[in-house]
């Protein structure tokens, strides 16, 4: 396992330079990503935050080969990148190992990307999907998606005097791709970087689609100041709304199981998104049973697979 | 060493695409276009070919793989129709925004509603804006032959191709096929060329950039520049695929034309169908001929004024509806064409074979009296018809 240091001097694959956010958990997420899958790989993104701010021309931030096609496509993109890959090695025109990495926000993932998703694990491309899941639409502005969790004020479903925020859970996507018998499927934190490096690690070496879920905290969608992304992002592991954990040939492990479990108001109330939360304690509790159902599920899958 | 064996116009294309051998495919299902890629997928099964095949969840992602693998240095091959080149619409403008060479055999089906199966250009006609070079043909022969000649062309112009069939019509419909040995077709082909390589991870580059105020219009004109200076290169490449493989093929074919007087223009099968009309017509010293335009896009516009401007009246054929109230799309363009032109022929549009609505000879010999009345009298009318519709 790798230092911190040592992953920060694997060299700038992923570059400052780029136009994120301050306390953008993306790029946090990039740069982590890249330096654990190394030189050798090529990026497809979706349409994203991450892709535009990355690669406003005549610039980019990406020191290894990276290419963006459109929204909800970068999972079939990558799987003909890949596909190119081993006709040129059958032809002996290759010969060197590459990873190949798509990647894609919780919309251009969960939303409009899926079928895309979905088809390129099923067929069984040699590669890594990582969705940066920060819960909404940000880059056009903060708009609902199936990543959105109960009751978060977003511009697409503004809490209002009748309806307060969004009126349902969050769609379960790592399950989703657990469901695609794929070898390995995690969820990971930027608060737990070492963690999230020895899943891109673990992923990589395996020969078929993998997939990581990152909770990807967002200071602007989420409304918090910039210096507490990764805070937020070690808060909703400790809540259990974010549980750390993977999924490898079958079983499930959960990486991080925290001591004293916080209560889910911490994680709430430290963003703008869910204040008008504080007067509908419905809600708060609604929210709080979905959270403690998935994370019991989790352990009792977990158990079971001991 | 040419090899005659009897193909539909799928069979054909299928053919093409195991003499092309390209490192990957990746195609989804869709009458009529399926069986090209169904008998392709029988080709990678018996290992007649090299490519890798991606039989992708829709077409969409088809030709995003396409995309991506083109981006990596493959030659790259799919086949659609119809909902399915409209679920690739997005997809290809980005095929030729990245100036991917990649070739689709796209069978012209009618879009839904009402939901149909058969041919027209609808499908074809809604994707001209898209950046692709555009080739109809009018049998297996042709789908067969600008197959190939596609591969190599988008790969020296650097723009994706779509060469098309007539649903069913052609598709379906077998004819004589004279093939080339599989040496022939390489030999032609030559070696891929690729404009860039993201697998060169020694080389990384970005591609696919956002490109704002500051440069995407510099992007946008070059790439005009380009499509116009592939007039010429697919003049050359059809010269060239004509010296190679024994062939007289242009641009724009003409029958008749050095002294007819009343021209039917028309796009693929019906070409065919005009020409044996015209054939016949002849014989009693009727002045009739017919223009078929092979490429829809680019157009060749002043090329096709100066075959057409001394006619006494023009036919244009349209198996597709701009539904703008102005008729169809080879009628729009060819009228925007003689806009400014000193010679003004007469001309009309007859709108036909709508979702596979047949069209016969005396269909075709109904529009050649027309556009005759219509020149000597030149009454004021509308100037698009739809034809061969129930009363």
């Amino acid at each position: 396992m790798a230092t911190i240091k040592e992953l920060a001097n694997k060299g700038n694959l992923f570059t400052q330079g780029h136009r994120a956010c301050a306390g953008c958990g993306g790029t946090v997420i990039l740069r982590l990503l890249m330096a654990a899958a190394g030189k050798d790989t090529v990026v497809v993104g979706a349409t994203g935050c991450m892709e535009v701010v990355s690669t406003i021309y005549p610039y980019t931030s990406w020191n290894v080969p990276f290419l963006h096609n459109a929204f909800e496509n970068s999972a079939a993109t990558a799987s003909g990148v890949e596909s190119a890959y081993r006709a040129m090695v059958k032809k002996n025109k290759i010969n060197k190992k590459i990873n190949f990495i798509a990647f894609g926000g919780d919309g251009g993932t969960y939303d409009i990307g899926i079928q895309s998703l979905s088809g390129a694990m099923e067929r069984g491309h040699n590669m890594l999907y990582v969705c940066y899941d920060n819960g909404a639409y940000m880059n056009t502005g903060i708009q609902r998606s199936s990543a959105t969790p109960l009751g978060s004020s977003t511009t697409t479903s503004p809490a209002g005097t009748v309806v307060k925020g969004k009126m349902q859970n969050r769609k379960d996507l790592t399950e989703i791709m657990v469901a695609h018998n794929l070898q390995y499927v995690a969820q990971a934190s930027p608060s737990h970087w070492s963690d999230f490096v020895s899943k891109v690690e673990k992923a990589l070496s395996i020969d078929g689609p993998t997939f990581i879920d990152i909770l990807s905290p967002c200071p602007l969608g989420w409304g918090y100041e910039p210096s507490l992304s990764i805070e937020l992002a070690r808060l909703a592991v400790d809540t259990h709304f974010w549980p750390v954990y993977e999924y490898e040939n079958g079983k499930y492990k959960i990486n991080v199981k925290p001591k004293n479990a916080k209560p889910l108001e911490d994680f709430l109330f430290k963003q703008a998104r869910f204040k008008h939360l504080k007067n509908e304690p419905a809600l708060v509790e609604e929210l709080k049973k979905y959270v403690d159902d998935r994370w019991n599920a989790l352990l009792r899958k977990e158990s079971s697979c001991s | 060493m040419s090899n005659i064996v009897a193909k539909t116009g799928n069979e054909a294309m299928a053919e093409a695409m195991r003499q092309i051998n390209p490192d990957v495919v990746a195609a989804y299902p869709i009458t009529p276009a399926t069986e090209i890629v169904q008998i392709f997928s029988s080709f990678v099964s018996d290992g007649k070919v090299d490519t890798v095949f991606v039989p992708t969840e829709s077409e969409h992602s088809a030709i995003s793989a396409c995309i991506g693998a083109a981006a990596s240095g493959a030659r790259v091959m799919t086949g659609t129709s119809s909902q399915g080149l409209a679920l690739m619409h997005e997809i290809l403008f980005i095929a030729s925004g990245l100036r991917l060479p990649m070739v689709i055999c796209e069978v012209n089906r009618a879009l839904s509603a009402p939901i149909n199966i058969h041919c027209d250009h609808s499908d074809t006609m809604a994707s001209r804006d898209a950046g692709w070079i555009q080739i109809f043909s009018e049998d297996p022969q042709e789908a067969y032959d600008q197959t190939i000649l596609a591969m190599k062309l988008s790969e020296d112009i650097f723009f994706p191709a779509m060469v098309t069939t007539d649903g069913f019509i052609i598709s379906h419909a077998m004819s004589r096929l004279e093939m080339y040995s599989d040496k022939e077709v390489q030999d032609f082909l030559g070696e891929h060329k690729t404009p860039y390589n993201i697998l060169d991870t020694e080389k990384p580059m970005t591609v696919g950039s956002i490109v704002l105020q500051d440069f995407y219009m510099e992007i946008r004109t070059q790439m005009a520049a380009e499509m116009f200076k592939a007039k010429a290169k697919i003049q050359d490449a059809y010269a060239e695929f004509n010296k190679k493989m024994n062939r007289n093929y242009n641009v724009i074919e003409k029958y008749f034309m050095d002294d007819a007087e009343y021209v039917i223009v028309a796009l693929g099968s019906t070409a065919g169908s005009a020409r044996y009309l015209c054939e016949k017509l002849r014989e009693n010293n009727e002045k009739v001929g017919v223009v078929k335009p092979r490429v829809f896009r680019p157009f060749f516009a002043p090329e096709l004024v100066e075959i057409l401007e001394n006619a006494k009246g023009v036919a244009v054929l349209d198996r597709s509806d701009m539904m703008s109230s102005t008729g169809g799309h080879l009628f729009n363009e060819l009228k925007s064409a003689f806009y400014g032109n000193a010679k003004q022929p007469p001309m009309k549009n007859y709108i036909y074979g709508l979702g596979g609505r047949d069209i016969n000879m005396s269909d075709i010999e109904k529009v050649l009296h027309d556009i005759k009345e219509f020149s000597v009298s030149k009454v004021k009318d509308s100037d698009v018809k739809y034809i061969t519709v129930r009363e």
